[in-house]
Formats: structure tokens, sequence, C-alpha cells
């Protein structure tokens, strides 16, 4: 059961820094949203800000509230540990646990848990390792370690990781920037696949990954150095691609293509 | 860690170096280098041990009791009789108390300044554990001698009370100063910073990714701890045991001031009496004769082996699972 996001009035601050402010947006349940925009404007920042992962940085905090299904995750009651069970996350940088099997890794998050049974965890382990486009690479060898695997196959292992504890809304800051074109397409299907499921939101550099992929782009930028980042606008995909209605859009977007 | 560069081909467990025909020369020279002392550390050592095992032999022959298993120390008698089984119990027990409470309060201080202290503290606290680290034994030996000991007494006639069925905290003296429980109580104070000096550093050393990985699967602190910090540092923690293990072992003063020197087994280690090597050697150097000379030296040779052993047992602990070290 996907769920929808709704950020309001968010400040996000590292310190004293103030990295992003005012934004503003609306994630669609059973869709994917992209967001884009030059580095340093904040998209890891509000990403991160959604599933709370941000307080993992100390002197990170924010202003204004996220909504998960109009349910406020940082409402005092609110345990963040919840929060991140619920909305999973896959890193720019592909980071399986070293320490453990393939099968562990596929299995870390719901070992944490509860205790489940052999039989169940090798289905599960199937099925989100198929559900990554992984199992035909891999089911020869489980019991190996993790650190085995190439770049990609290692990305497509942390998807399945974070798929096997069936959040509801799944964050990708730039899951395939550390891979091959053909582990990218095979992500890009996969992300296409899992939407039926879960709600996507994924950061890209790639324009024309956010325009194959997503059905919703919000696209950030900043004044210049040392000024927060904010959301410029946010459209279904084929608009802001076609007719955005700012001109800084335009100019990334076309930058871009070249 | 550094020595992994020399030992480890960087594409794999299992693969072989690749076959370079025209290595540069700097890294040669390197190779040369690195192996060169490595070697000489090792002939060094097995000169040490030969040195030792010289200097012991005429006492050993000499010896009329069996060396191992007699814990009688009488070298210097016409008829000589000493053993190391006395030395070998308290030395042992002695330090085994040691890193049963030095390993887990010191790993736990350890995890607390490197995650879980505020980003003010830590820094204070990771300081004063180093400082503590450099405290000369004598001054630990002084303060077991002169603080512990006296007020101590307490707990160890509450263990008596409380968990006297274990044979190991039975007293039934009443009287509670010198025993090898004391002597490990202070050894384990004195490796205490060691061991969360060298855990504290391995804890921070795992990749913030790791850790972010296990929170981002809804895992707790604690939770994130037991699947990313523990499994990635275990080889660096027992390293870090080791060495507060092979300290405890060879400490002499600290024991010496301490411990009044008998032969005896005693399993009840609230008691007093009890030996180590080290302590030993330091205490009877000075009155030995020529045999009483050779048997310290036998003895010492006996705790050099012990500590190499227990550094070799450390060291297939840590290759076991080394390909899921993570540092492939
Ligand atoms: N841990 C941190 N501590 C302090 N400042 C940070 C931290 N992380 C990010 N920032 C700052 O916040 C701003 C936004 O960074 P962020 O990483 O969100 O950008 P981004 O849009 O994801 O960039 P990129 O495309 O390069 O990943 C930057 O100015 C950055 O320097
Ligand atoms: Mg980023």
């Amino acid at each position: 059961m996907a769920k929808r996001i709704d950020v309001l009035h968010l400040n996000v601050y590292y310190g004293a820094f103030l990295a992003v402010e005012g934004v503003n947006l609306a994630i669609e349940p059973k869709a994917v949203t992209a967001f884009i925009g030059p580095s340093g404007c904040g998209k890891s920042t509000v990403l991160r800000t959604l599933n709370r992962m941000h307080e993992v940085t100390p002197g990170a905090r924010i202003e204004g509230k996220v909504l998960l299904d109009s349910q406020d995750i940082y409402a005092p009651e609110v345990d963040p540990v919840n929060v991140r069970s619920t909305i999973g996350m896959v890193f720019q940088k592909p980071n399986p646990f070293p320490t453990m099997s393939i099968y562990g890794n596929v299995v870390a998050g719901i070992r944490l848990k509860r205790r489940t049974r052999k039989s169940e965890l090798d289905d599960v382990v199937e099925a989100s390792l198929r559900g990554a486009n992984l199992w035909e690479e891999v089911k020869d060898r489980l019991d190996r370690p993790g650190s085995v695997l190439s770049g990609g196959q290692q990305q497509r292992l942390c998807i399945a990781r974070a798929i096997a504890i069936e959040p509801q809304v799944l964050l990708m800051d730039e899951p395939c920037s550390a891979l091959d074109p053909i582990s990218t397409l095979a992500i890009e299907e996969l992300i296409y696949e899992l939407k039926q499921q879960y709600t996507i939101v994924i950061v890209t550099h790639n324009m024309q990954q956010a325009a194959r992929v997503s059905d919703t782009t919000a696209f950030f930028n900043i004044a210049g150095t040392g000024k927060p980042g904010r959301l410029i606008e946010m459209d279904e995909t084929k608009t802001i691609f076609s007719q955005p209605a700012e001109k800084a859009t335009e100019d990334y977007i076309s930058g871009r293509f070249g | 860690m550094p020595s992994s560069l020399i030992e480890r081909p960087v594409d794999g467990p299992s693969a072989t170096p690749p076959a370079v025909t025209t290595t540069r020369r700097a890294d040669r020279n390197f190779a040369g280098l690195a192996r060169g002392s490595g070697i000489a550390v090792l002939i060094i050592m097995a000169a040490i041990g030969a040195f030792l095992l010289w200097k012991a032999l005429p006492a050993l022959q000499a010896n009329t009791a069996p060396f191992l298993t007699t814990s009688q120390w009488f070298p210097d008698d016409p008829a000589p009789r000493f053993g190391i089984a006395a030395l070998a119990f308290g030395t042992l027990l002695s330090s085994l108390i040691a890193l049963a409470v030095a390993v887990p309060i010191g790993v736990g201080v350890a995890l607390y300044t490197a995650h879980y202290a505020s980003r003010r503290i830590a820094p204070v606290l990771g300081y004063i554990v180093d400082l503590l680290a450099a405290v000369p034994s004598i001054i630990f030996g002084l303060w077991g001698l002169q603080v512990l000991m006296p007020n101590s007494k307490g707990l160890w006639r509450w263990l008596d009370q409380h968990l006297g069925f274990v044979p190991l905290l039975r007293n039934d003296l009443d009287s509670y100063t010198r025993s090898v429980a004391l002597a490990g109580t202070v050894l384990a104070i004195m490796v205490l910073p060691t061991v969360s000096a060298i855990s504290r550093e391995v804890f921070m050393q795992v990749p913030k990714g790791h850790l972010e990985a296990a929170l981002a699967l809804g895992a707790t602190r604690w939770e994130a701890m037991r699947t990313a910090v523990f499994p990635f540092s275990r080889p660096g923690v027992v390293s870090a045991a080791m060495l507060g293990l092979g300290r405890a072992l060879g400490e002499t003063i600290a024991v010496a001031l301490i411990l009044s020197a008998t032969f005896a087994i005693n399993w009840q280690l609230t008691e007093p009496g009890g030996n180590t090597f080290a302590a030993n050697i330091a205490l009877k150097w000075n009155e030995a004769g020529s045999v009483g000379l050779g048997a310290l030296i036998a003895s010492g040779l006996v705790l050099y082996i012990i500590t190499f052993a227990v550094n070799m047992a450390a060291r297939v602990v840590v290759e076991r699972r080394r390909e899921f070290s993570g540092a492939n």
C-alpha cells in the first residue's frame, strides 16, 4: 500500500547553515518523482529529510512539516526508526554490508524486526533479488560476501535489501551514478515495475533518466554558493521537459542536453 | 590496516597478484624493505627464544622435579626442585580476570565515544582514555596496594556471600588482601585504556555508508551497531583485546607489589596468595644463585611462548572470515 508525501514549508539547516529553504511539494503514491538540479542545490538534503535520515548528521535539523498520508513524520510521538522502515532508501554509493553474505544482506532488515523461518526468508530473498533483477546472477552464490559483486550488482543488491522489508516509499539518491548503461537500464525497468507497488523518489543528474522513469519532476536550484537551495518548479515530467514555466528550468535542461 | 597493503592482493581474496613485468623501482624497493623488515623481526624473535633456551638449559637439566607441573620454587637447593605450574596459573587467571573486566567496559566506553557521545564530549572522553593509557604501571600498582586493596574488601566479601557457590569466588579465610582477584582487577584497570583506545579507533573507522545503510533499514542505533559496526570491527577489537592481554600477561611491577608470591594453585581467587611469571622473576632475580637464574629464565621462556601462542590464536580468529572483513 503506497503512501503519498506532502512537504510543507521545509527549511533544512546544517548547524547554522541554511541549506534548503521554503520547499513545498507533493509526492504522489504509485508514481515516480524525480529531483533534478545542479550540484549542491539540496536534492540529497531534501530527500534525506523524507525519512529522517538527515538526523544521523550531527547538527542537521528541519523546520516545517513532512506528511506521510497526512501523518506528520516529525510529530513528537513518531519514532524515526518506524519512519525509516516505512520509507526505504538506496544510496548513491552501493553500500552492502561487507561482513554479510549476499543472502544475509537481503534479509538484514527483516532480521532486525522479527525472527523468521528459514523457508520464509528463502522466499523473501528470491523475491527481492528477482525484484532487483539480480537473482539469475547470484542464485548460485548466495553465501558469498556481497563485496565480491560488481558495483552495479552491489547497487541492485542494495535495492533488493531495501525492498525486502516492503517499504511504502522508496527513496533513491542517484542510484545509477555508479553503474554501466546496461545495469542502469535494468534499474530503470526495475523502477518502472516497483512503482506499481511503491511510491518512488529518485534523485538524478541524468536528464534522460528523469525523462524516462519519472511521472513528476521537481527542479531545484541555488542562487549562488552559501545561498540556500530552493524548489524552482515541479510539474508533470513531460511538461517540465517540453514547456517549463521557469526560465531557469529551461536553461538547466537545455544546457544539459547541449 | 596498513599491514594489509603488503599481504593482500588488490583485486580479491583468492586472486593472485597480476603478473606485472615492469614493476616500478619504488614498488620493488618498498616490497624488499617490507619483506626484509618482516624477516628481521622473525629472526630477532627466534634469536630471543634461542637465547632464553640456551641460558635455561643447564638449570632445566639440574631440575629434579617436572618443570611444567611442579608448583614449588627451590632452584638453589642441592637437589633443585622448581616448576611453573603455580606461575602459569596465577598469570593466566589474573590476566583472564583482567580481560573479563576490561573488554566489556573498554569496548562499551569505546562504542559510546565513537557513536553515542555528542560531538563536544567525545573528543574529551577520548583524550582522557588516551591519557590513562599513558599512566606508568607503578602508579597503578601503588594505587592498587594503597587504595583498592583496603577498600575492596566489601566487594570480595559480598561475592563470597552471594556467589560463593562458584568456587572461584569462595573465600574460606575471610581475608581478602594480596589475592589473584585483586591483581586481576588492577590489571583490568591498566589494560582498560589500551583496549578502549584501540577499539574506539576501530569503531570510528566503520564507513558511514554502512551505518547509514543499517539505519535506513529501520535499525535502532543499537541494532545498527550490531548489524554494521560490530561485525566490521571484530578483527580490530580482537586485536585490541590481545594487546591488552599481552600487557596483562607481562605486567611485572604492579603485580609484584600486590601479590605475596606464594607457590600454590588456589582456585579461590579472592584469598591471599598467587604469583605470576613476571612478578616472580622480578622478585627472585637479585637473590637467585646460578641455577636460580637459569630457572627464572626458563620461566621467562614459557611466558614468551604463552604470549606468542595467544597472538597466534588471535590471528586465527581474525583471519577466519577475512573474506567477509570488508577489506576486499
Ligand atoms: N553533512 C553536511 N554538513 C554540512 N553541510 C552539508 C552537509 N551535507 C550537505 N551540505 C550542504 O548542503 C547543501 C546541499 O547539499 P546536497 O548534498 O543536498 O546537494 P545535492 O543537490 O545533493 O548535490 P549533488 O548533486 O552534488 O549530490 C550544500 O551546500 C552542501 O555543502
Ligand atoms: Mg546529492
